[in-house]
């Protein structure tokens, strides 16, 4: 019960939401870079928002199905085939055994993610299936996939696969992809965290350390566009653009840091803490990505992408939490729907 | 204060020594004993401890910003008292202190004004000790350098630093367990793998222990690491 790699493509790893309540032990959560993504991918097939899924970056890999197996794409818009005939992205699909899934370039965002009914069962280390790529543990063997990769599915996967897509199509909705080697739906799912525009609106709230810096640096971090230099990775993404600098020089206790933390070591080039960040440092942080923009960040493609920094009130960060939350949320309810009781 | 929307992080002192790490640890426990709703994760620093959170509407984001800061200043309040966590064994530490393995040996000793040699008898003279564990699983921040031996971070991280690397800054010694990006001082390297996730337990090191460096030759180092990967 395998999907086979034929093609790695750049960097594609198995993911959850992350090993938590371990960073007084320095174990990083790692897990998803757009958790919100990874969340729907599972939602449209029916899983558990934790199932792992396949996250892909930039340039996805090249999947041969050795069974049936209901499948979903989500997160940034990437060109797909199955077998030669455009695959959907944002729906659920029943991809053929045999078939051969060609994922392509990122049009759109960064990180795409690939959900199997029933999750890519790998055991879990230390509580989660998140591959923690600079320790070289969790997910498939503590590395990325390769060519010739086997991605191991849930013993039940094509009987489960076919019993969920029966009942998509008893409402009556579903539609074959041109070439049989696949079947969808004729709905798709929202894709909130989609970066839209150029530069990428990111909202950020003062960092514990944004009184230090001076009065120039702090107008340029929200002023000034940011480059995604090319550099980054799923521990931070290094930002290019003016040169940040503290009032007077200072050095700091470390101190835990988390996603979206926004640090700036002494070359003045700031650095956004990411997935498979450190758990504390020592650089002064200028800014907090707040909650609801991490996968929006997530999605501002590495080489291409500028963002702006919007800054704003705490209350305003909860508030725009709440209203992603509900979004999602809203989704999430409405997929379950489509599959009755049989969800995860 | 908040550390992002879903973190509130007390500064508990302003001296980092070791009763500022006792205090740390103290608060740190007892946070994470008061089992709050929603804490994901309680991550002690050098002289904070900072509380991560969950939350999904802005009401409940307020209520459990308001627990948690609540929940820390009434641990710091109480921390005075207490027990001292039981000390473990010196954790000994074989390390290669030579040019290959310690690139920035010969920086250290230009800004110390010291000799190479006196950089590495220093660095074995000291009383270390693990303040606490962060950065990444199994990389503990050791207390108790030389004060001779005071250098900053360097400038720029590098973007690569290798596993078991050795280094110094701001009076403290770090171990890097996997090779990662890094900012402080290279000056040797040992063959012990610091974190195993397969290994019961995984890290080698944890808050409290006190560590004795023991210098190796090259040779030596090879010898162990290819036990090591052997296993």
């Amino acid at each position: 019960m395998t999907i086979r790699v034929a093609r790695a493509g750049l960097l594609a790893t198995v993911q959850d939401l992350g090993r938590h309540g371990l960073q007084h032990l320095a174990v990083v959560p790692g897990g998803a870079m757009d958790t919100v993504a990874h969340r729907l991918a599972n939602a449209l097939v029916g899983n558990a928002g934790d199932a792992a899924t396949l996250e892909f970056a930039l340039a996805g890999p090249t999947l041969v199905f050795e069974v049936d197996a209901l499948v979903a794409l989500h997160g940034g818009c990437f060109e797909a085939q199955v077998d030669g005939a455009p695959m959907p992205w944002a729906r659920p699909v029943l991809v053929r055994e045999g078939a051969r899934l060609r994922i392509g370039r990122a049009e759109q965002g960064a990180f795409g993610y690939l959900a199997v009914v029933g999750g890519i069962a790998v055991p879990k280390v230390l509580g989660s299936r998140s591959t923690y790529l600079p320790g070289g543990f969790g997910g498939l063997g503590g590395a990325a996939i390769t060519a010739g990769s086997a991605l191991p599915l849930a013993a039940d996967v094509v009987a489960r696969s076919r019993a969920r897509f029966d009942r998509l199509e008893t409402v009556g909705r579903s539609r074959p992809v041109p070439g049989a080697a696949a079947a969808t739906v004729r709905w798709s799912a929202p894709q909130p965290t989609l970066p839209v525009g150029d530069p990428i609106v990111v909202r950020v709230i003062d960092g514990v350390h944004a009184a230090l810096f001076d009065p120039a640096s702090r107008a340029a971090l929200v002023g000034e566009r940011w480059r995604v230099a090319p550099e980054s990775n799923r521990m931070g993404y290094r930002l290019v653009g003016p040169r940040l600098a503290l009032a007077r020089p200072r050095e700091i206790a470390s101190q835990a840091v988390g996603f979206g933390t926004v640090q700036v070591p002494a070359g003045g080039q700031p650095i956004v803490l990411m997935a498979d960040r450190q758990t504390t440092g020592g650089y002064p942080r200028i800014a907090e990505v707040i909650g609801a923009d991490l996968g929006r960040i997530a999605q501002a493609a590495p080489g291409s992408a500028t963002v702006r920094f919007e800054r704003v009130s705490l209350e305003a960060a909860d508030a725009a939490r709440e209203a992603l939350s509900g979004r999602v949320g809203d989704i999430i309810e409405r997929l379950r729907w489509e599959y009755g009781d049989d969800v995860d | 204060m908040p550390a992002g929307d879903g973190a509130q992080m007390l500064e508990l002192t302003d001296r980092a020594d070791e009763a500022a790490s006792a205090i740390v640890a103290r608060v740190a426990e007892r946070v994470r004993a008061a089992e709050l709703a929603g804490v994901t994760d309680v991550v002690p620093g050098i002289v904070t401890v900072t509380v991560q959170f969950d939350a999904s509407d802005a009401a409940q984001a307020a209520e459990r910003r308001r627990a948690v800061t609540e929940a820390l200043q009434a641990a710091l309040a109480d921390a005075g008292s207490g027990d001292q966590a039981p000390t473990r064994p010196p954790v000994e530490i074989p390390v290669c202190y030579e040019p290959a393995y310690g690139p920035d040996l010969a920086e250290v000793a230009a800004v110390t004004g010291l000799s190479v040699e006196q950089v590495v008898r220093r660095h074995v003279g000291s009383a270390h000790r693990v303040l606490i564990m962060g950065f990444a699983p199994g990389f503990g921040y050791v207390g108790g350098l030389d004060p001779a031996l005071g250098v900053p971070r360097r400038a720029t991280p590098r973007a690569r630093v290798e596993a078991g690397s050795v280094a110094i800054a701001n009076g403290q010694t770090a171990i890097y367990p996997f090779a990662s990006p890094g900012g402080w001082n290279l000056i040797g390297r040992t063959p012990l793998r610091m974190f195993d996730a397969a290994r019961e337990p995984p890290s080698l090191l944890q808050a409290g222990d006190r560590i004795v460096f023991v210098p190796i030759t090259g040779r030596v180092f090879e010898q162990m690491a290819a036990e090591q990967a052997a296993r």
